[in-house]
């Protein structure tokens, strides 16, 4: 298999303070594959997506994303390479002083000079895509978790990147609503072949959506593979992760003390 | 840790406080000089905003505090002069009091507390529901999107209240003049104006440009710089406010001094 490569992190090492986040991480992933980043709270999953969106900067070790060596890039060239990329953040981080078509049409307003009616059309279209015609004159906090995700979605798009980040796409939302946000990811990245990198521990929501997963561990990739290879995985360590089992090889009491980072996060 | 050390942890974290805010004081200047140049000043739609709320939404608490502090000082300098019989001297006396020193600390106090600290939560609310790291994303620079347009509201708006004090403040003293002490209106006026130079009103204006950088650099600061949660939001905010008026009232006394020593 000879795939684009888009983005390859190249033994990624974080340390905050003297607890080490991330020791050493590799990864490739090619263009158009949904990508799923699994693991366990705390394990560096969403530290590591910040990594490969530039928002913070490793320790030792490169990130190339669609080629470029994020630590050669100045601020300019940085900003070039963010308008291709669109994140949807884990608390939707919408703008709440905005309405929701101000918030979808944020980045083109500022990076384009697109005419009012034009951003307009393309403001609805992207709210149709997520299925919520017609709300664009409400603010974020009118809506709900999951349109919040949606509008989080249709606002990551509005600039057509060629990749799209989720961290924690369906945290918090009822089954269906998760459901209807897995959909959205699997159709984006099919009819726009767009390349998605999700991080998630919803199980439910890796083996719907993933053509690769990678499972981390305390700061490492513990395995990566196709989302069938994953499933059937002789590793204990996955095997538990994905069965949701209290015993086996990690440790309870690592996730209470993970859970409690989760509160004060 | 012992009693050196932990002066030692204060100076640092002091220190460390000053290089930040002085930083972001540098990059906000450079982003309003290099933004124009790359066509990407800050939208003039969202300096308005922010000179409306300063600016106009400080008017009434501005005028009552002017207004009072104005009467109060002719009340007081009445109490002393009128054992000269020097009463008419109010009127310069008010007017000098406020133009060179009550005018501009009184209203940066006020805007401080209304403005400063809505900065501050603002930003710290954005920072902490990820909204800033949004931004950056979206290739949206945090200062040339956020702290350029509340900076330039507050460099325009305040010096523009501080006038409308002086005014509303000699309106006050005025008041107690010619009612309570029973001068002439139209002598009040010309001491009033005999004895306020220029400088006093210029003096007090570049104070008050002082402030009103002092005010939007710590509050956008402590609000950038908030973390965890409704808790840290609220530490910002009364941060931001106990910061500013410490600020404000120092630099009032350097100010001051150098005025006042350049004079000699």
């Amino acid at each position: 298999m000879d795939r684009e490569v888009i983005i390859r992190a190249d033994n990624i090492v974080k340390k905050f303070g003297d607890r080490t986040i991330l020791s050493g991480i590799s990864l490739d992933i090619y263009k158009g594959e949904t990508f799923v980043i699994m693991g366990g709270s705390g394990c560096g999953k969403s530290t590591f997506l910040r990594h490969i969106i530039g928002a913070l900067k490793p320790d030792s070790g490169k990130v190339h994303l669609l080629g470029k060596d994020l630590s050669s890039l100045n601020e300019d060239e940085m900003d070039k390479l963010r308008m291709k990329i669109g994140m949807c953040f884990q608390s939707s981080a919408l703008f709440d002083s905005m309405s929701v078509g101000d918030n979808v049409s944020l980045g083109l307003r500022e990076h384009t000079k697109l005419d009012k009616s034009v951003i307009d059309i393309v403001v609805k279209m992207k709210l149709e895509m997520v299925g919520l015609r017609g709300f664009e004159d409400m603010v974020p906090s009118q809506l709900s978790g999951g349109m919040r995700k949606r509008v989080g979605l249709a606002r990551a798009i509005a600039m057509d990147p060629e990749i799209i980040f989720y961290d924690e796409p369906t945290a918090g939302l009822d089954p269906i609503v998760a459901g209807v946000i897995d959909k959205l990811i699997v159709d984006l990245s099919k009819k726009l072949n767009i390349t998605s990198v999700v991080v998630t521990h919803d199980m439910k929501s890796v083996f719907s959506i993933a053509d690769r997963v990678a499972m981390f561990y305390e700061g490492k990739v513990l395995e990566v593979g196709q989302s069938e290879q994953i499933k059937n995985s002789k590793n204990p360590m996955v095997r538990q992760f994905i069965s949701g089992s209290p015993d086996g090889p990690i440790k309870f009491f690592r996730q209470k003390d993970d859970y409690l980072e989760r509160l004060i996060a | 840790m012992n009693f050196f050390e932990k002066i030692g942890a204060v100076v640092l974290s002091v220190y460390s406080y000053i290089v930040d805010v002085t930083a972001l004081f540098f990059d906000t200047i450079a982003w309003l000089i290099i933004g124009p140049v790359k066509r990407k000043s800050a939208k003039r739609a969202g300096i308005f905003y922010q000179m409306v709320f300063v600016g106009a939404g400080s008017l009434i608490i501005t005028c009552f505090v002017a207004f009072f502090t104005g009467i109060v000082i002719a009340m007081q300098s009445a109490y002393q002069l009128g054992k000269f019989g020097a009463n008419i001297y109010v009127a310069p006396m008010v007017a000098v009091s406020l133009a060179r020193e009550l005018a501009p600390v009184l209203t940066a106090l006020v805007v401080a507390g209304r403005v400063g600290a809505a900065i501050a939560a603002e930003l710290g609310t954005m920072k902490v529901s990820e909204q800033i790291e949004a931004l950056e994303t979206m290739a949206l620079n945090p200062i040339r999107y956020l702290v350029v347009p509340r900076f330039l509201a507050l460099l325009i708006m305040l010096p523009c209240l501080t006038i409308l004090a002086d005014i509303v403040g000699i309106f006050g003293g005025f008041l107690v003049g010619v009612f309570n002490l029973k001068l002439d209106p139209y002598r009040y006026m010309t001491f009033t104006f005999k004895y306020m130079a220029w400088k006093d009103v210029w003096t007090g204006l570049v104070k008050s440009v002082t402030f009103a950088v002092v005010i939007s650099m710590i509050g956008c600061y402590m609000g950038l710089k908030a973390r965890g949660g409704a808790e840290g939001v609220g530490r910002a905010t009364t941060l931001s406010v106990v910061t500013s008026f410490i600020l404000i009232i120092l630099f009032d006394c350097i100010l001051t001094g150098i005025f006042f020593f350049a004079n000699q």
